[in-house]
């Protein structure tokens, strides 16, 4: 047993938290989200030529290989930088389904590109009725001569405007909310009958709600097994759960660190407010539940990384579930211990409020997961 | 004990509810129901409705205007404005300056002023909060200084709701640095036309533009619109603070928004079926109505001492609390409700007038559109009007004695 970090996971973390301390930040932000697309491509580039979207893949496929714990330091490093680059759409989501669904040609065709920072991937999975469930699948997929016919509407795909390639999940038998039944395909995002509509997200990023109208795919655009596709797309979001566990520790950390520094300095009744002993309990509450949530993210990323399955997948939905009810708590917080200033845009902690709130409502919410949780045990 | 209406009292409710429902302007009506923004026209509109039918004051005593009501008549009100859709009436005017003219102004000033409150003809707005006076609203530092037969005010105040609005200002200003730092403040008028005066937009986490602050600089304002004593303003700001329990725990409202929690997981489907049969649901539904019950309970009780002659006490801060506790638990509900159309931001809910969801724009119906926007803005209500934390030192100091 060892929690301490590598020299080279230490050399990930130092690199990343100079990166978003000294390059990004809420101007920079604010610039990427007006840009087409609503990120910043050289940032992007920066991104690759970093390593970081090569994280995952194997060396000989242009990556640099690591695992999800490599992935998950990065993580918390851009929650506190607050980036709104497509990492988790296209390194964790796309990634993991190409990495662990294609074929090897496929793969090899892909990841390299993918590591270079050259082509974007999003995963739609959601659909009008189906909340958290990935199981609930409307969209069809019909098999048509040596292919497939898709069609369907998928929601809130993150990202889904400016990716190359979608996956997406659509049924090839059985009922809507059958186990079975399911298979995950990667669609060309300028394929005849695909539409994507692209709008902002209340925390700042992008998705898109994703029609598919007769959209004809070979055999090749099949993602693991059909009929079996919904555990590939479950692995694939369990480690976007676990991943965004570590994201928005990283919130948390900044959160904390941004309200005590606020009480420090911030004066009333003549003396700083951090002298008050009600505000110091609080903060020490949101120090120690950034603790716990950083904790839980980590024993997610190694759990995801081979191993049990069931062990995989409890651990991801004890780490999300727990950065849902930290999050909300620390979030919360750290706006009312700002008065006024903690609901305004100018400030950080309102735009680091949003996207800690959203990471909850993604990749099953904390309802979702507890209940999940309760139905495995 | 008894909880039941009597049958004036029923009668009283289905009169007000009847012209309530049939008054209100269906635009206006759509706005407040799907939580859309209101701009100026909709509030003076509506209030001016209500003023031709005499109800726009029902806190005001006959003789300057109010219904006459009895506390329960007030309360039956309250509670069938919200459920007609009502915008909230803009408390400057009617709750905060209105009692504190009749209570502290001078003949000519309620002559001046009043007529004009209940009309809607001016939008009052309130100057209390500074850059470095919070919580501590008694550390203000904005100097009016008396030159003849006027003051002349430097400072700034901040936060000022819906200032872009406003045609005044009440605001509190330093007149003295003798003695306590109470002593020295006094309340003044001031007309937001006046040379010197500069507002200047916030925007909010949500990107919505509803507080400003508000630059006075050299700002001529006349000796008669000091309202009370000169240095006695602190007297006068702690009365406006205080007199008012109607409304502040917005037990109303709240219901009006449970009855759209409930709307909504309607609508919502998990595993098939609506939201609103899911047990888990239900038990979160179940708390948060045990919550605003208990609350509703309260404030009946503490409204029945009052009405019994026993004068309003620290309590009002039990109201102010938990009030905002459970709008605040309603609006995390109605998040988790909508499931991951939460995520989707339109940012035609921002402007005046938005047409809904359109075709070509985000697949969200529209009760989802401004549901985490109100969420993230409802942080609001435990920061304003005093904060939780000073509510609860309050309660502990006021009321426990510690
Ligand atoms: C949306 C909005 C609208 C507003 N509208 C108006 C308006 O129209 N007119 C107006 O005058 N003002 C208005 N206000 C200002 C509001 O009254 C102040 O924000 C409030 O008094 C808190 O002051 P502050 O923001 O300076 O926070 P601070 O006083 O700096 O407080 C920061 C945090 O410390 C806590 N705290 C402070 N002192 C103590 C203590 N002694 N013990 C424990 N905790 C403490 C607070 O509760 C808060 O959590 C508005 C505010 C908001 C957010």
């Amino acid at each position: 047993m060892n929690f301490t970090f590598s020299d080279e996971q230490i050399l990930i973390r130092d690199m990343a938290e100079r990166f978003f301390r000294d390059d990004y930040g809420l101007e920079a932000r604010r610039r990427h989200q007006a840009l087409p697309g609503g990120f910043c491509r050289d940032t992007w580039a920066r991104f690759a030529d970093m390593g970081w979207l090569a994280l995952g893949i194997p060396e000989d496929l242009g990556g640099v290989g690591g695992g999800a714990v490599e992935t998950a330091i990065l993580l918390e490093a851009m929650g506190g930088g607050l980036a709104v680059e497509p990492f988790l759409s296209t390194v964790v989501l796309g990634g993991t389904l190409i990495s662990e669904g294609a074929s090897t040609e496929v793969r090899a065709d892909l990841l390299p590109g993918l590591a270079a920072g050259d082509l974007l991937l999003s995963f739609a999975y959601s659909e009008a009725q189906s909340r958290h469930d990935l199981n609930d699948v409307r969209t069809t997929a019909r098999a048509d001569g040596g292919g497939f016919v898709l069609d369907g509407v998928k929601t809130v795909a993150l990202h889904a405007g400016t990716a190359d390639r979608i996956a997406v999940t659509a049924r090839t038998s059985g009922a809507e909310r059958d186990a079975g039944g399911i298979t995950v395909f990667l669609v060309d995002a300028g394929a005849p009958g695909v539409t994507v509509t692209d709008y902002p997200t209340v925390d700042g990023l992008r998705a898109g709600d994703v029609t598919l109208d007769g959209v004809r795919v070979g055999k090749d655009a099949v993602l693991g097994e059909v009929d079996g596709g919904l555990d590939l797309a479950e692995r694939a979001v369990d480690r976007a759960a676990a991943l965004a566990a570590a994201e928005a520790a990283g919130i948390m950390a900044a959160l904390t660190r941004g309200t005590v520094d606020y009480l420090k300095q911030r004066r009333q009744f003549g003396r700083p407010l951090g002298d008050f002993q009600a505000l110091q309990h609080r903060a020490a509450e949101m120090y120690v539940e950034t603790e716990l949530t950083r904790s839980l993210a980590y024993m997610a990323a190694v759990r995801q990384d081979g191993g049990d399955p069931a062990t995989a997948r409890r651990a991801a939905s004890q780490a999300k579930a727990k950065a849902g009810q930290a999050g909300r708590l620390i979030g919360q917080e750290a706006v009312q211990l700002h008065g006024g200033m903690g609901v305004t845009d100018e400030m950080p902690v309102g735009h680091y409020f949003k996207r800690l709130t959203m990471i909850d409502h993604s990749f099953g919410d904390r309802s979702y997961h507890l209940e999940r949780l309760t139905d495995m045990a | 004990m008894d909880l039941n209406l009597t049958p004036e009292e029923f009668a009283f409710r289905d009169e007000v509810r009847t012209f309530l429902r049939a008054s209100i302007p269906p635009a206006i009506k759509r706005k407040v129901d799907l939580g859309l923004k209101l701009v100026k026209d909709d509030y003076v509109v509506w209030q001016r409705i209500l003023h031709e039918r005499g109800w726009i004051a029902p806190g005001w005593p006959k003789e300057y205007g109010g219904p006459g009501w009895s506390p329960v008549q007030r309360y039956l009100f309250e509670e069938e404005l919200a459920a007609a859709s009502s915008p909230r009436l803009i408390t400057f005017g009617l709750k905060m300056l209105g009692p504190v003219l009749i209570e502290f102004g001078t003949e000519a000033q309620k002559q001046r002023f009043l007529p004009r409150i209940l009309a809607s003809e001016d939008w009052w707005c309130q100057g209390f909060s500074e850059p470095g006076a919070g919580s501590d609203l008694a550390s203000l530092t904005t100097r009016a200084d008396r030159d003849g037969d006027h003051y002349v005010v430097n400072g700034q105040k901040t936060w000022t709701t819906l200032a872009q609005y406003a045609d005044w200002m009440f605001a509190l200003v330093r007149t003295s640095n003798e003695g306590r730092k109470q002593q020295g403040i006094s309340f003044l008028l001031i007309d937001m036309k006046t040379p010197g005066v500069t507002v200047r937009p916030i925007k909010t986490l949500d990107g919505g533009q509803e507080i400003n602050d508000v630059f006075l600089e050299n700002v001529k304002v006349p000796a008669e619109n000091l309202v009370g004593r000169e240095n006695d303003g602190w007297t006068v700001a702690k009365f406006l603070l205080g007199h008012e329990r109607f409304g502040i725990a917005g037990v109303a409202r709240s219901k009006k928004q449970m009855d759209r929690l409930r709307d909504i997981a309607a609508r919502e489907t998990k595993r098939g079926r609506p939201l609103i049969e899911d047990a888990r649901f239900r038990e979160r539904m179940a708390e948060i109505e045990i919550e605003l019950t208990a609350l509703e309970m309260t404030e009946l009780r503490l409204l029945s001492d009052e009405a019994a002659g026993r004068k309003p006490g620290p309590e009002a801060s039990i109201l102010k609390l938990k009030g905002t506790q459970v709008q605040q638990g309603i609006t995390e509900l109605l998040l988790e409700a909508v499931g991951n159309r939460a995520h989707v931001f339109d940012p035609g809910i921002l402007e005046d007038d938005w047409p809904g969801a359109a075709n070509d724009g985000p697949a969200i119906p529209e009760y989802a559109a401004t549901v985490a926007s109100h969420y993230f803005n409802w942080r609001k209500a435990s920061i304003y009007g005093g904060s939780n934390e000073i509510q609860r030192g309050i309660i502990a100091k006021a009321i426990l004695g510690l």
